[in-house]
């Protein structure tokens, strides 16, 4: 029935319709229509910019490797480590469509926090070789490095608050009703665990434990 | 009686678990709205310096520096000093309020927060996203390191101060022709003779315009009827069939609402992704 209606569309018809269309459409997006994908796309965006970010790092640490080499080539344990903790990060990546899946987040995060601290330990030996801390190029690898790790922080912060802003919109009313009668392929995102983003104020620490 | 009427007291419980529910429902949605976080401090100008460590000469100096700097290429600089950062790390502090205070054009990004934490001996300068490729982390920490922290050790914070914004404005005047490019994409000269006269002009012309039109539709709709075509509203007698606007004129031609403001200074609409650097002293 509806189909042979259809199938000869009369332009006088086809106005009502139209109309009703011209009408009711602004109302969906009135009603929150738009809510649910705005949310994820803007949370996509976010873990866009994150892994742009760790990327940014990941650039950085061959001419940071080599830098360091010059200067302090028995330091070979700890460079290694550096090196293999970056293959291993940058072998893990997680795209926009796996967000859902808080296994393959927790690997990622668990991957780039062993690539945090493999850095900090070459920066902190670093810290013995007077030479190579008055080297322009190491000056400016550090100064970058610096920078990357608070633009991680950052977006990992802003990824937090957008994810956030997702889930809700798939739990809270009105959305919810969106969620459950249109977007039902939507699954809420795997988030950042808090301890990772160092949201707790600094401890003051005397050497009494090994390794941040 | 209980056995007589069960479903009005039904009725009646269910009427007094709504009027239980209601004001929870009411007091459940209204709640986030009270548990606004407001501890960050108020943009009351380009300097803002409420740890008082900079002089009142080099702070008006400093914010007629940075107003013609504006102007020139509509990088929004900001400096602002605080007592103390309250326990929590100076660059999510510095990007909290970065972003509170929006600093550069929406479209650009290209603010930059100069910030200084007197207590805990700490600064921060803080890139909007548009100015970190001319900027960059190694110019700011050089600034940092240079130009800052012998001053402030020496405990000159306004030289140490003015120091870095002179070789920040000169960083980012290096590359001239894309400031002057980024001034000419953001002109917004707040009181511009020109933009006055076009104003002028196009209000006018609107009330001539829509004037007549509203003259001939809204008296018969609104107003009472004299005679054939013949109409009083607001006190001024309308014939639209006649093509005489005697009323409808005079009313608010003059164009108000340019408050010009006087130095009132507030954000673009950027943002900060974290670049800059930071140090301590």
């Amino acid at each position: 029935m509806l189909a042979q209606r259809l199938a000869r569309p009369s332009p006088f018809r086809t106005l009502p319709a139209f109309l009703m269309m011209a009408i009711v459409l602004p109302l969906l997006a009135g009603c929150g229509y738009n809510t649910i994908p705005t949310a994820e796309e803007n949370a996509k965006a976010a873990w866009s910019e994150v892994l742009n970010q760790y990327q940014r790092r990941a650039d950085l640490i061959p001419n940071l490797v080599e830098t360091v080499k010059g200067y302090a080539s028995h330091e070979k344990d700890t460079l290694d480590a550096v090196v293999e903790a970056r293959a291993k990060a940058t072998q893990i990546t997680v795209t926009p469509e796996t967000l859902k899946d808080p296994e393959a987040l927790k690997k990622f995060q668990d991957a780039q926090a062993g690539l945090t601290s493999a850095l900090s330990r070459l920066i902190a030996v670093s810290e013995a070789y007077p030479d190579l801390k008055a080297n322009q190029n190491f000056l400016a690898l550090q100064a970058q490095l610096e920078g990357t790790e608070n633009r991680i922080a950052v977006s990992r912060r802003d990824y937090i608050q957008a994810v956030r802003d997702y889930n809700l919109t798939l739990k809270t009313f009105p959305s919810v009703l969106w969620a459950t009668f249109w977007f039902r392929g939507n699954e809420p995102f795997a988030n950042f665990t808090v301890d990772e983003d160092k949201m707790q104020p600094p401890k003051v620490d005397f050497g009494t434990k090994q390794g941040g | 009686m209980r056995g007589r009427w069960p479903a009005s007291q039904r009725g009646g419980r269910r009427n007094a678990a709504l009027n239980f529910l209601g004001p929870l429902f009411l007091l459940v949605f209204f709640l986030p709205l009270t548990a606004l976080a407001a501890d960050l401090p108020a943009l009351t100008g380009r300097v803002v310096d409420n740890a008082g460590i900079i002089d009142a000469g080099t702070k008006a100096a400093l914010t007629q520096k940075l107003a013609d700097f504006e102007t020139k290429g509509s990088d929004q600089i900001v400096v602002a000093t605080i007592p103390s950062l309250g326990g929590e790390e100076i660059e999510p502090y510095a990007n909290r309020l970065f972003r509170f205070w929006k600093l550069g054009q929406a479209k650009e990004n290209n603010g930059v927060l100069l910030l200084v934490a007197k207590n805990d001996h700490k600064m921060r300068i803080e890139v909007g996203y548009g100015l970190e490729g001319t900027l960059t982390d190694l110019h700011t920490k050089l600034i940092i390191e240079n130009d800052m922290v012998p001053a402030f050790r020496a405990g000159d914070f306004s030289g140490g101060i003015s120091k870095a914004v002179d070789d920040m404005v000169m960083v980012l005047e290096g590359n001239p022709e894309e400031l002057e490019a980024r001034g000419k994409r953001n002109q917004q000269a707040p009181f511009n003779s020109d933009d006055l006269f076009f104003a002028i002009f196009i209000s006018i012309w609107a009330i001539i315009f829509f004037g007549s039109i509203a003259a001939s539709i809204l008296p018969p709709i609104f107003g009472k009827k004299l005679g054939p075509g013949r109409y009083r509203w607001l006190g001024m007698t309308f014939e639209p069939g006649r093509r005489s606007s005697s009323g409808g004129w005079s009313s608010g031609s003059s164009g108000g609402g340019w408050s010009s403001g006087g130095g009132g200074f507030s954000g673009g609409g950027g943002s900060s992704g974290g670049g800059g650097s930071s140090g301590s002293w």
